[in-house]
């Protein structure tokens, strides 16, 4: 174990885990209303609970660890979408139920991986965070998996649609395990995995889905983009302005 | 101010322990919060207590409310310092719920848990109910891995034809 890293390191990475589950807590949650039968309205809504749940409690964490004075409240309403550091995948648009589902996928085996990991950290307070979140994710990835397989092995048209959304969402798979200095100071430090590291259990899991639901997985591409240094497209910011807007309006409103 | 005499050594305890009885769960208000197994520790000095709470699901709405209703409740009970903080490690099982707990949920209409462990295999695992809450039959079908609360999920009994909550293992 190398030295420890700095509070305003460990708060960038921490900032990191909580922008990804907030985001997909804000994309799942303008679901609701929308999907295709009750039964999913409540799966999505409640899957935007937990992760909204486990953003907090990061936001929280990596606030204090900053030490400027940031609550979970000013890092969630009054930062820019580029001081946002989720992942890309994250913020790829919900488009119809096969595309929101897939996305749901390939993030929740990711952060099974993570989390399981996370609970060996170094650093009790992210340890804990990932204990109990774990145990949720693992029926997020139930749902998500049994509603890929479902599509999948479907009719003709949801067979293409959930392919489709593979197709699109998979060049943003490659982020989620490239490392970039801050993560490989984090693995050196023990606080937390690094992300190569992840891969081959995450596949493992997507694969066993893909497989029931009788899909191709895609070519590897050599498409590179990272949400998680701050680069972002246009889906970001009609997101945030969305999620933002009654905090921007009303400085301070709480009810 | 003059502190009521039950309050301080281990009557003292004992009477914070007999309030935790009677905070309920506000999702299922036949559960109290002893049962439910949220509560993670309790230090009662004269008549300022402690109490450690571990939330059920990371963003249950519930958690707020309870540690409203926890205050409240110890207040009334004759504790005026209270202080309820958050646990998070040991994360909450339904392992936690207590026998009288899983009781109290079936006979309010929720099947209680089964099989504390978890697969990790993708779409495994999580658990079923044992019997229909109603009528006890065992013919039973998942309509919703998700139903009205983080916690539960929807199933429907095919021998009296009602759907039913099931607390699901965590």
């Amino acid at each position: 174990m190398s030295a420890a890293l700095p509070d305003a390191e460990r708060a960038r990475y921490v900032l990191r885990l909580a922008d990804t589950s907030l985001v997909v807590a804000q994309q799942l949650g303008a679901c609701i209303g929308h999907a295709p039968a009750l039964e999913e309205d409540l799966g999505l809504a409640n899957i935007a609970l937990d992760l909204l749940g486990q953003g907090r409690l990061l936001l929280t964490y990596a606030g204090e660890l900053e030490g400027r004075g940031r609550d979970e409240v000013a890092l969630a309403f009054l930062r820019e979408p580029g001081e946002f550091v989720n992942l890309s995948l994250a913020e790829q648009p919900n488009g119809d139920f096969a595309q929101t589902l897939m996305r749901q996928l390939l993030l929740d085996a990711w952060q099974i991986e993570l989390f399981e990991a996370l609970e060996r950290s170094a650093d009790a307070r992210l340890a804990a965070i990932a204990a109990k979140a774990v145990k949720e994710t693992r029926y997020h990835l139930r749902y998500s998996g049994g509603w890929v397989v479902r599509l999948g092995d479907g009719t003709d048209e949801s067979h293409a649609r959930v392919q489709l959304a593979l197709e699109r969402l998979w060049p943003y798979t490659a982020e989620l395990f490239d490392a970039d200095a801050l993560e490989e100071a984090v693995a050196a430090a023990a606080l937390g995995p690094h992300p190569a590291a992840l891969a081959p259990g995450w596949r493992a899991r997507v694969q066993e889905v893909l497989a029931q639901a009788t899909l191709t997985l895609p070519a590897p591409a050599s498409f590179r983009w990272y949400g998680k240094r701050g680069e972002h497209n246009e889906h970001l910011g009609h997101l945030l302005a969305e999620m933002q807007i009654l905090q921007r309006t009303y400085p301070g409103a709480r009810w | 101010m003059v502190v009521p005499s039950a309050v301080s050594g281990p009557q003292g305890r004992e009477r914070a322990e007999r309030v935790l009885r009677t905070v309920m769960d506000p999702e299922i208000p036949v559960l109290s919060l002893h049962d439910l197994g949220v509560i993670r520790s309790l230090e009662v000095d004269g008549n300022r207590v402690r109490v450690g709470v571990t939330p059920t699901y990371s963003g249950c709405p519930a958690t707020e409310v309870i540690r409203g209703a926890l205050v409240a409740a110890l207040r009334a009970g004759g504790f005026d310092a209270v202080e309820v903080f958050d646990v998070l490690r040991p994360a909450w099982s339904s392992a936690d719920l207590t026998p009288e707990g899983r009781a109290t949920l079936e006979s309010y209409g929720i099947a209680p848990p089964q099989e504390p462990v978890h697969s990790t295999r993708a779409l495994a695992g999580g658990g079923s109910p044992r019997r229909c809450p109603r009528c006890h039959g065992t013919d039973v079908e998942c309509l919703s891995e998700f139903g009205s609360t983080p916690c539960k999920a929807l199933y429907r009994c095919r021998g009296c034809h009602e759907p039913f909550d099931y607390f699901k293992c965590l």
